[in-house]
């Protein structure tokens, strides 16, 4: 027998864990590449 | 390829190309799976389940392109000692691990109303289930050598090896019988309407381009990680 589920709250949930674990992955590839590449220029210009 | 090998060469290109490419591949996706939420019509089997695809086929292509990216690279390291191809195969690790876990996430929400059951211990599954823990391996090996200084040769011939699975989760649909639906699209013919197609293929590229960026974001932290630790050793050799 078929349950009667409600699809869009499934397609939702799939929605906001893919965009906010894509976000997420952006973000913090983006600010730990300019933490080391500042962190890489301070020891140069120690 | 051998010019682009050069670090300084490399972040020349990386500079302007990293932010290009994340904010085309932002727009692109974001795009996609907004057509795919709003425009597309509700499938005429799947309903309305139709529309997670938008995100699970391009992370399921980027957890599959993200290791194939990390054997190649591997393989360029291992022949002709690149070092930007060993940093290049530990950028695309990440990427691909979250990517594979939002390809076995959003497929075990999809399966729920569609199967019946949020998960079954057949060939497509279990492969990209056997992909995410290679991606861990993988991601801990290459960490320890470059914390213990051990030979980068390991997480590269580990890289190629694990390879292996890739042509496993392409054709395991078909070696194998599987609630999981045999591939729609295979070298220059589509089983999927352009209603559906087309999103998805920019979805795809979106997701793609996202992915470029990211992976030239951790290879120029992972450069700039290795800059400064030399610059730092030799100080401190010079100051002994």
């Amino acid at each position: 027998m078929r349950e009667n589920l409600d699809q869009l709250s499934f397609v939702i949930a799939a929605y906001a864990v893919g965009v906010l674990a894509t976000l997420v992955l952006v973000v913090w590839s983006w600010l730990s590449m300019k933490s080391a590449e500042k962190r890489r220029d301070e020891v140069r210009n120690k | 390829m051998h010019g682009f090998a050069n670090p300084k060469r490399f972040l020349e290109i990386a500079r302007w190309l990293t932010p290009l490419l994340l904010v085309s591949g932002l727009f692109l996706a974001a795009s996609a799976l907004a057509w795919g939420y709003f425009v597309v019509p509700p499938d005429r089997l799947m309903g309305e389940t139709v529309r997670i695809l938008f995100l699970h086929v391009p992370a399921a292509w980027l957890g599959m392109g993200g290791w194939t990216a990390i054997a190649i690279s591997s393989i360029v390291f291992l022949v002709w000692r690149h070092p930007l191809a060993g940093l290049a195969a530990r950028g695309a690790a990440v990427p691909g691990l979250v990517f594979t876990i939002i390809c076995l996430a959003t497929g075990s929400i999809w399966g729920r109303p569609t199967w019946g059951t949020w998960w079954v211990w057949d060939g497509r599954l279990t492969s990209m289930l056997v992909l995410m823990f290679l991606y861990i391996g993988y991601i801990a090996l290459a960490q320890a050598v470059s914390r213990d200084g051990g030979s980068s040769r390991i997480p590269a011939i580990f890289g190629i090896v694990g390879a292996i699975n890739i042509p496993i989760i392409n054709r395991s649909v078909v070696w194998w019988n599987s609630l999981h639906q045999p591939p729609s699209i295979t070298m220059g013919k589509s089983a999927i309407d352009n209603e559906f197609l087309i999103p998805l293929l920019v979805a795809v590229l979106g997701f793609s381009l996202l992915f470029g960026g990211i992976v030239l974001a951790r290879m120029r932290t992972l450069l700039a990680e290795i800059q400064a630790e030399a610059r730092l050793r030799r100080k401190a050799m010079a100051s002994n």
